[in-house]
């Protein structure tokens, strides 16, 4: 190593109850590089930055930044020595403009008055030394995904951070975006600042970062320059053996179309927005088939959702099984075969504090094993749910634990599981291998294929480019409440759906 | 397990037998968690009491050695039994919309609302004595039905928080059944007596003590409502639902109940029974309304079900324990203590369980996750 590093952990280890989180943890991130850390969903990456910012305090190791050992209580210790933090999540004020966003907490004053021309000034300086394009005077409510990711790094700037970790950044970006992204992450560089930058996606590390970190359980298995390794064998190093891959059906997508949307609009309920979330979309799923649905999210897929479960008014037609549902209640409509994987586990989908035979009963407690009269037959109930933690693997010592004992990849495939097991002829599935580690990914897309080649029609929402490609029939892509384009995923890629997904037309990104 | 069956291997017994020790284990814990919450809240309010007693130069040993008197008496346990039912009942009203995550403050004014029409129609029906205490049962009910439902079609239509809209309509209670009484109910008797009251109900629609004078049968009444609670809430389809509600009411409405619903059904039972608290007094003991009404059963209630954690046994336990305290007040006027210390012990314990409980779940969660993790990776091991 030719100079000090910018930061170094040594022999981290950091536990929570029941487990841990990282163990011998050792990185050593040169000063000016970009230094990826990757790993699988949960194999503690998160959790590592989390130390290195000063959320929480390992129990073991040390914490060197530039040749000084540090112990941070909180992350504004973190902040004092130069290290800023540019979370997956945004933490931005929607009605503040640009300016106001990045000095919120940080504020330049005279006496006790604002000075936002400083304030500026200053940033106008770093914005352009960064090489960062932001109007400071819009507001955040006017600007896209990406440049809110800008925001979000010109506020970590503008604390004066010198090494900047960013966790996931790309997770919401579309492919033009990532590349905007890794030009200014290499002007920052070139400009003095250190960036670690955490992922699992192989493709872009392997593209952006000078160093490679593997993690894999919670520690620090290889370190690697890019150019040094194939895809491959940094996936194999990262999830331990080879990737699921996706092997072409050999199924034929049946006749009956079961779920048929026609010129579906669904208005905000927001009466102030007069534009639709959801405008004349139309769509059919036959059996066996599964339609993908790609888009940046917020696009008016979940309203989409909403209206096909009848939780959202809407004007048009949807049909199930070549009934229309217009008037049914949602509980009716599950009833006529269809279900749902929801776009948030916890928010939509599970009773966190309920056992698990308790939550596998929710969408299903009007099948009659389950019942008893008026009563629920918890015997037949929990045999079902032992039955479903084994088909799906779900980690857990017994259905009576309650749910938020579980790992999130646990709970999501109990999720899956109580869905499919219901006998389902209509699938939502929003994101159904969102947050979970390889394996369970591939018990679930196995699992998907399964039900699909025994006739179940899916309607899979997808972030993950990935995994639409690898599952989807068709693909239609949802920008701004349209159905924007309709895709063949045999000839379909990553670079060609970004352009749809951001709503270009390949002929014009050309 | 079928004697045909072969007997499986002796390991594979033993891991079956240590995860079967191991969910007893779970699920005893719990059950201890729950109560001892309770229990040690309990214990801390009798505990800082005590304190307050020395601190204002009163004995805590007379009180206590009181106390035990009250405790081991059995005119005073019939006391504090009687004096338990209406809480028991309250209680368990506060706790059906509690279930579902709904906060009926206004037992109050529902269990007043439903005496007042039990009182009034009662005393106007001619019954067979089979029929009239049901018939006044059902009166009572339904007023205090229709109470709590004005409460749930406010928060269903139009949203009002059902707390707000519950405080305002115990006042309304209050001055609707007072004005009605005064001005359309008031029984004039010839006799000319300065009794105030409205008309006497029959005798056909009494209900007899058990003790005379002591221990009203109507305490089979809360018993009654106290099964029908667990069955409906615990065991029933309709009480998975309405505790799914309050668990996590997006994930139950994207299930397919719906909430609004739920929230009138949770609402209208919850008045239904606060309806019947108060007619332990009107049909056992007073046997007409009048401004010698009991008040104050609704928000001992809110205490019991505080306290019992919403649970039938749990509710009984902290009732007894309310009514227990309510009839030591007399006893410990006569020793020179302060009927206020009865107040005091009872506004600590429902501080402390509060704090307890909060404390306590906050621990039971990550022991929970822990204990999960540990099972499954003895699991693996074995």
């Amino acid at each position: 190593m030719s100079a000090t590093a910018a930061v170094e952990l040594i022999g981290i280890e950091k536990r929570f109850p029941g487990v841990i989180a990282n163990h011998d943890v050792n990185i050593a991130v040169r000063p000016q590089t970009i230094h990826a850390i990757i790993g699988e969903n949960g194999a503690g990456k998160s959790t590592l930055m989390k130390t290195l910012y000063g959320m929480h305090r390992p129990e073991q190791g040390q914490v060197i930044v530039n040749g000084v050992e540090q112990h941070f209580r909180s992350p504004s210790d973190a902040i004092d020595v130069g290290i800023g933090m540019v979370h997956q999540h945004f933490m931005l004020a929607d009605n503040f403009t640009v300016l106001e966003n990045i000095i919120l907490g940080a504020e330049p004053v005279n006496g006790v008055a604002l000075n936002l021309k400083k304030a500026h000034s200053e940033l106008e300086k770093i914005a352009t030394s960064a090489g960062i394009e932001i109007d400071l005077d819009a507001f955040v409510s006017d600007l896209g995904v990406g440049q809110r990711q800008r925001v979000e790094i010109l506020k970590v700037l503008y604390r004066g951070a010198k090494v900047l970790i960013l966790d996931e950044p790309t997770a919401v970006l579309v492919p033009q975006e990532v590349d905007e992204l890794f030009v200014n992450l290499r002007q920052l560089v070139a400009d003095g600042a250190t960036v670690i930058f955490i992922s699992h996606k192989l493709d872009e590390v392997l593209a952006v970062s000078d160093d490679i970190t593997v993690i894999r359980r919670g520690t620090t298995v290889a370190s690697v320059k890019p150019g040094d390794v194939t895809q491959g064998e940094l996936g194999e190093l990262m999830v331990g053996d080879a990737l699921p891959t996706a092997e072409p059906r050999t199924t034929q997508v049946g006749e009956a179309i079961r779920l048929e949307i026609e010129s579906v609009t669904v208005n905000s309920p927001d009466a102030a927005v007069s534009r639709p979330v959801v405008s004349e979309a139309s769509m059919v799923v036959r059996s066996g088939e599964i339609l993908g649905v790609a888009g940046v999210e917020g696009n008016g897929q979940f309203e989409l959702c909403q209206a096909i479960l009848g939780l959202a008014d809407y004007e048009g037609t949807i049909r199930l099984d070549g009934e229309d549902v217009g008037s049914m209640t949602t509980r009716h409509r599950l009833d006529t075969g269809l279900c749902y994987v929801p776009f948030d586990r916890h928010e939509e989908g599970l009773m966190l504090d309920a056992p698990l035979w308790e939550n596998l009963l929710l969408t299903r407690d009007e099948e009659p094993e389950f019942n008893n009269g008026a009563f629920v037959n918890q015997g037949n109930v929990r045999d079902a749910t032992r039955d479903t933690i084994e088909k799906f693997g779900v980690q857990t010592p017994d259905e009576t634990v309650p749910a938020f004992a579980l790992s999130g990849g646990n709970q999501q495939k109990l999720l899956v599981g109580r869905e499919l097991d219901s006998n389902p002829s209509v699938m939502i599935a929003a994101h159904p291998t969102r947050g979970v580690d390889i394996g369970a990914q591939a018990t679930i897309w196995s699992h998907l294929r399964d039900e699909r080649d025994a006739g179940l029609a899916v309607l899979l929402i997808t972030a993950d480019l990935e995994e639409l490609l690898a599952l989807s029939d068709r693909i239609i892509v949802m920008f701004d409440g349209l159905i924007h384009a309709e895709l063949d995923p045999a000839t379909a890629t990553p670079k060609i759906l970004g352009t749809y997904m951001t709503g270009g037309r390949p002929e014009q990104a050309a | 397990m079928s004697i045909v069956e072969e007997s499986p291997s002796a390991p594979a017994e033993q891991s079956e037998q240590s995860a079967d020790r191991a969910r007893r284990r779970a699920r005893i814990e719990a059950g201890l968690v729950t109560a001892g919450s309770s229990v040690s809240a309990v214990l801390i309010a009798f505990f800082l009491s005590a304190l307050l007693l020395l601190v204002t130069g009163k004995s805590p040993g007379v009180v206590s050695s009181t106390m035990w008197e009250v405790a081991t008496t059995t005119r005073f346990q019939y006391e504090m039994i009687e004096r338990a039912v209406p809480f028991i009942i309250a209680g368990v009203a506060f706790a059906v919309a509690a279930k579902m995550n709904l906060f009926n403050i206004g037992v109050e004014g529902q269990y007043l609302f439903g005496m007042f029409w039990a009182a009034v129609i009662g005393a106007n029906v001619e019954l067979p004595a089979l029929l009239h205490v049901p018939f006044i049962l059902m009166v009572a009910m339904l007023a205090g039905a229709f109470w709590a439902g004005i409460a749930g079609y406010l928060k269903v239509r139009l949203g009002v928080s059902e707390i707000i809209s519950t405080i305002m309509l115990n006042a309304i209670a209050l001055q609707i059944t007072d004005w009605l009484f005064n001005d359309f109910f008031r029984f004039d008797d010839a006799s000319g007596t300065l009794d105030v009251r409205t008309k006497p109900i029959p005798e056909t629609g009494w209900m007899p003590d058990f003790v005379d004078g002591k221990l009203n049968s109507y305490l089979v009444i809360a018993l009654i409502v106290c099964v029908v609670y667990y069955f409906l809430v615990f065991k029933s389809r309709f009480g998975f639902r309405l505790r799914a509600s309050g668990l996590n009411a997006t994930a139950a409405s994207t299930s397919g109940i719906s909430s609004g619903r739920m929230v009138m059904i949770a609402m209208l039972i919850s008045g239904a029974i606060a309806g019947l608290a108060g007619l332990q007094y009107l049909l056992g003991e007073a046997h007409s309304y009048g401004p010698a009404r009991p008040s104050g059963y609704g928000f001992a209630g809110l205490s019991v079900a505080l306290l019992g954690r919403n649970n039938p046994i749990g509710i009984i336990l902290a009732g007894l324990l309310w009514g227990f305290l309510e009839a030591s007040a007399g006893p410990l006027q006569l020793e020179d203590i302060p009927r206020s210390i009865v107040n005091v012990i009872q506004g600590i314990t429902l501080f402390s369980v509060v704090i307890v409980n909060s404390v306590i779940s906050r621990w039971y969660t990550k022991r929970t996750t822990e204990a999960a993790a540990a099972r499954l990776s003895m699991e693996a091991a074995a």
